[in-house]
């Protein structure tokens, strides 16, 4: 594989896949709210 | 005219519905949903063609900026308003009730095609053993579907006994897990499903960078083209990919947004289901054009000579990978077994949109919707799909309810939404109650701007292309194509539209209280947010003043 691929495989997966772990991180910070 | 104010609401019966567990139920569910056939034989192809590494800003930015957006304003609909599209259209302003069975029957139309690919999928997962399809995987389809091609396309009833066995299993599996409910049902079904397909793509992706050529196949798809960024075309086709990717705006997030408590966070869950369908679609990319790499070198021919994708790609390609490939077995039941995961979670949320507009309209409970639904949809989508003339019908109704139906439904319901209704302002302020990440102007200005502005211009370049085209589609027959796409298309809105001055039985669930027994928010009032009240716990609660 090039440099110009490789890099933006790392690119890739660390957007999105990083994407991930944070949105999964923020609602893991937020339990939910018990209903009534 | 209003719905029927919910007052006496305390009087009024509670909907028979059912209920996602929790968070997490949803959560599996809404991914079983947007990861599909699409993540695993569109992207990796859309990917190479427009720009290689290159189009993953292009993509991150569609998925932000409409993807995403677009996600929230479906939850917000179906969350607020506790009903199938139908119902949830009405309560947010009556007139709005025919985008809610234009949706509905978007989904009527794709799920009897739908079945037809899952029941390839399982016939080729168990030919994948013996690889059955020989030295000739091309051929092998032709003789396996029967399908008629070109000119010679008509309507036929010539069945073709193998897929009509499949596709007969495949909708008594669909029955059963809609007999077993929202939460039993679909939701268990994806939280046992989502984690076994990405548990066996994984394994299909370690396969694949094991096979020589796999690195010049990734070298292919992650080289970025810069120079393709300064293509319209390009951004054109990272929004469309992601916006058939995520399911949004036909009926789907919606209704199963119905289904989540009342104080959940909208937000929040929604950016994990974004991002999970993109995270898969990346796996997919890597999977599918390591595969793609072995393929060229075992040929001997450049990779752009072998990139193809959506039926082509799985059912022609891959067979003949697999019967090149080392462990070339295991890569077929971990692929083709992966497409009947993706598929199969993704086929009951189309289905489940049209159950809950029929739960909703005569007040049914679970199991009467489910086969009033079902078994009329199985019987036509057997009849008419596992014929000679299936593929073909698959590929024009697929081509038109994208364009006129998903596209053309998602234009119109963000303009209604944004300019003529003005419900945004109560729709930010329900998403914020209990989300977790805020919306507000850059919101507002995606799902206003952004999104009709992408959706035009994808739907105009569609049309001049099928217009001006030297060639009739796909070859077939001028008529064949206008009866299935062209009126099928309009038949959809003017159905519609039919159906929604249709008036609601008293025992509807229209009438009736949510699930909870709480009564159902009011209509929109046009351009107003939702004032605060300390003493609300669930944005329901909240009324524009």
């Amino acid at each position: 594989m090039s440099f110009s691929a490789i890099a933006m495989m790392i690119v890739a997966i660390v957007t999105v896949w990083g994407g991930l772990a944070a949105a999964i991180i923020n609602i893991a910070r937020h339990p939910e709210v018990q209903e009534d | 005219m209003s719905a029927p104010s919910p007052s006496p609401a305390q009087a009024a019966p509670r909907a028979d519905r059912g209920a996602f567990a929790g968070r997490t139920a949803f959560i599996f569910a809404a991914i079983g949903s947007a990861v599909g056939l699409g993540n695993i034989w569109r992207f990796p192809a859309v990917a190479y063609e427009n720009g290689g590494g290159a189009f993953i800003l292009p993509y991150l930015v569609a998925l932000l900026t409409a993807g995403i957006p677009l996600l929230f304003l479906d939850y917000a609909i179906g969350h607020r308003w506790r009903g199938s599209a139908p119902a949830a259209w009405r309560r947010f302003t009556r007139w709005t009730e025919f985008i809610g069975w234009w949706q509905v029957l978007i989904c009527v139309i794709i799920a009897v095609y739908y079945a037809l690919i899952l029941a390839w999928a399982v016939n080729y997962t168990v030919f994948s053993f013996d690889k059955r399809w020989g030295a000739d995987p091309n051929a092998f389809f032709g003789e396996y579907t029967r399908a008629l091609g070109g000119a010679d396309v008509t309507i036929s009833f010539d069945i073709v006994p193998t897929v009509l066995l499949t596709m007969v299993l495949v909708w008594a599996a669909v029955i059963v897990v809609m007999a077993l409910g929202v939460h039993n049902g679909i939701a268990k079904s994806s939280i046992i499903f989502i984690p076994l397909l990405i548990i066996m793509f994984i394994i299909l992706v370690i396969t694949a960078l094991t096979l020589p050529g796999a690195m010049a196949g990734l070298d292919a798809f992650f080289k970025p083209n810069w120079s393709a960024l300064l293509k319209p075309g390009v951004w054109v086709a990272a929004y469309g990919q992601i916006f058939f990717s995520l399911s949004v705006a036909f009926g789907i997030m919606l209704t199963y947004a119905s289904y989540l408590k009342k104080k959940t966070d909208l937000t929040g869950s929604g950016l994990v289901v974004g991002f999970a369908n993109s995270s898969f679609e990346i796996l997919c990319g890597i999977g599918v054009f390591s595969a793609l790499g072995f393929m060229a070198q075992a040929q001997g021919v450049a990779i752009d000579e072998v990139v193809t994708s959506g039926i082509g790609l799985a059912f022609i390609a891959f067979p003949a990978i697999i019967s090149e490939a080392p462990a070339g077995a295991l890569i077929g039941v971990l692929f083709f077994g992966s497409l009947v995961l993706a598929g199969f979670t993704s086929l009951i949320s189309i289905v489940e949109v049209i159950i809950a507009a029929f739960q909703d309209k005569f007040g049914l409970s679970r199991v009467p919707a489910t086969l009033g639904v079902c078994l009329p949809l199985a019987i036509a989508s057997v009849a008419l799909f596992s014929t000679t003339m299936g593929l073909p019908l698959l590929d024009v109704l697929d081509k038109w309810v994208n364009e006129y139906g998903i596209v053309a439904a998602a234009l119109v319901s963000t303009i209604v939404v944004v300019y003529i209704v003005r419900g945004m302002p109560t729709l930010r302020d329900h998403l914020n109650f209990h989300g977790t990440f805020p919306v507000g102007y850059a919101w507002l200005l995606f799902v206003a701007v952004i999104a009709p502005l992408v959706l035009g211009v994808s739907l105009i370049i569609s049309t001049f292309e099928l217009l001006t085209a030297d060639t009739a589609y796909s070859g077939y027959p001028f008529w064949f194509s206008l009866v299935f796409g062209w009126m099928m298309a309009i038949g959809l809105v003017v159905i519609a539209v039919v159906l929604s001055v249709i008036p609601w039985p008293v025992g509807s669930n229209l009438f009736k209280n949510d699930s909870d027994g709480d009564p159902i928010a009011p209509e929109v009032v046009s351009g107003a947010g939702l004032t605060p009240d300390p003493a609300a716990t669930t944005p329901h609660e909240l009324r524009s003043s």
